[in-house]
C-alpha cells in the first residue's frame, strides 16, 4: 500500500467534500418557489425516516434490546423530550434489556 | 419548523450541547470503524486520517475494502460518489437553512461537517441557524468522530461489547426526537415520514430491491417521499395544519 493510501485518502476525502459542498456554495440566495419550499420542509423528515428504518431494529446486539430502546425513544418523543434525553433513555434502555438477557442466560 | 422564533440567533454553547448525543453515538460507529481498518491491515494512523478527512460512515467503511485491494482510484471515486450522494440533498436543504449573512467561505467551511445527524439537527431548529451555531454544533462529533476511531484501532477491547452495542441505538433515538413532534402537529409531515418509512422498509426487505446499495435508498425515499408532499401538501397547507 505505502504512498497508495495517501492518494487513496485524499480521492476519498476530495469526492466526499466536493458532494457536500457544491450545493451550500451554489445555492447561497433564498430559494423563493413554493414547490421548491415544500420539497426542502419535508426532506429533513423524509430522509430521517428512511434512515432509522428498517436501520434501527438491527442497531444494537439483539432485536429485542432494539425495539425496548426504540419503543422508549418514541414514548419520549411524544411528550417532545430533548434530544440527548431521547438518544440516552434509548441507551439505557438498550443496555438493561441485554444485561437481563445475559443474566437469563446464566440461570 | 419555519415559522416559530425567527429572530432567535442559536450561539456556539447551544450548538455544542446539541453536539453532545451526536458525538456520542459516533464513539460506537467510529470505534468499529478504526477496529475494522486495522483488522484490515490498515495503519492507525491511516485510519484516523480518513475519519478526520472524510467524516462520513458508509463512505469509510465501504472504502476501506477498496484501499486494502488496490482498487482503481476512479472506482474509489465513484463509490464515495454513490454513496454520498444524499449529502448534496442535505446541503441544498441546509443552504436554505443557514443565515443569509454566512459568507461563501464560510459555507464551504460548514459543508465539511454536514453529516446525516448534524444536518438532522440543524435542519431540526427553528428559524435560520448561524455559523457559530454550527461550528459548536459540529464540534464535539468531529472530536467524537476521529478520537473513536482512534481508540478503535489501538485498543479494540477497551469498551466493553454491550456499552457498545447499546450506543448503537443512540443515532436512532436522536432522529425520533427530532421528526416525532413535528409529525403529532402536523399531519402532511406525518404521512411524509410514513411514506419514507415504508419505502425504505420495501427496499429493505423485497427480493431484487435489496440489492439496491443503501445510500440509493435513501435517495430514492428521500424524493418519492418529499416530491409527492410538495405537490400534495404545498408549504402554506402545511403550516396551516401545524
Amino acid at each position: 500500500m505505502g504512498n497508495h493510501i495517501y492518494l487513496y485518502i485524499f480521492v476519498m476525502a476530495g469526492v466526499t467534500y466536493l458532494v457536500r459542498m457544491l450545493p451550500l456554495a451554489i445555492f447561497q440566495k433564498e430559494i423563493t418557489s413554493k414547490f421548491v419550499q415544500s420539497f426542502l420542509f419535508y426532506m429533513p423528515y423524509a430522509v430521517l425516516g428512511a434512515m432509522t428504518f428498517p436501520a434501527v431494529f438491527t442497531a444494537t446486539a439483539s432485536i429485542w434490546s432494539a425495539l425496548a430502546g426504540l419503543v422508549v425513544a418514541i414514548l419520549l418523543s411524544l411528550r417532545e423530550k430533548d434530544l440527548l434525553t431521547v438518544a440516552m433513555a434509548a441507551c439505557f434502555t438498550a443496555f438493561l434489556v441485554e444485561w437481563m438477557m445475559r443474566f437469563m442466560q446464566v440461570l | 419548523m419555519t415559522v416559530e422564533q425567527k429572530d432567535h440567533i442559536y450561539t456556539f454553547q447551544e450548538g455544542l450541547k446539541d453536539g453532545i448525543p451526536i458525538g456520542l453515538g459516533y464513539l460506537s460507529v467510529s470505534f468499529t470503524f478504526g477496529m475494522m481498518a486495522v483488522a484490515m491491515g490498515l495503519p492507525v494512523w491511516a485510519a484516523v486520517l480518513i475519519s478526520m478527512t472524510n467524516l462520513t460512515s458508509a463512505g469509510q467503511f465501504a472504502g476501506l475494502p477498496l484501499i486494502v485491494t488496490g482498487a482503481p482510484y476512479l472506482e474509489m471515486a465513484l463509490t464515495q460518489l454513490i454513496i454520498n450522494l444524499r449529502y448534496a440533498l442535505m446541503s441544498f436543504s441546509l443552504s436554505q437553512k443557514l443565515e443569509q449573512k454566512i459568507n461563501r467561505w464560510q459555507r464551504c467551511m460548514i459543508a465539511f461537517g454536514n453529516t446525516d445527524e448534524i444536518f438532522a439537527v440543524a435542519t431540526g431548529k427553528n428559524g435560520y441557524v448561524s455559523m457559530a451555531y454550527m461550528l459548536g454544533l459540529i464540534t464535539i462529533p468531529y472530536i467524537g468522530w476521529a478520537s473513536g476511531t482512534f481508540i478503535g484501532a489501538v485498543a479494540s477491547e477497551l469498551l466493553p461489547e454491550i456499552v457498545r452495542s447499546a450506543l448503537g441505538i443512540a443515532i436512532y433515538g436522536m432522529f425520533l426526537a427530532i421528526i416525532i413532534p413535528p409529525a403529532k402537529h402536523n399531519r402532511a409531515v406525518l404521512k411524509i415520514i410514513l411514506l419514507s418509512v415504508a419505502i425504505s422498509c420495501i427496499f429493505h426487505y423485497f427480493p431484487v430491491l435489496n440489492q439496491v446499495s443503501s445510500g440509493f435508498v435513501i435517495i430514492i425515499c428521500t424524493l418519492l417521499a418529499s416530491l409527492l408532499g410538495a405537490l400534495c401538501y404545498p408549504i402554506e397547507e402545511a403550516k396551516e395544519n401545524g
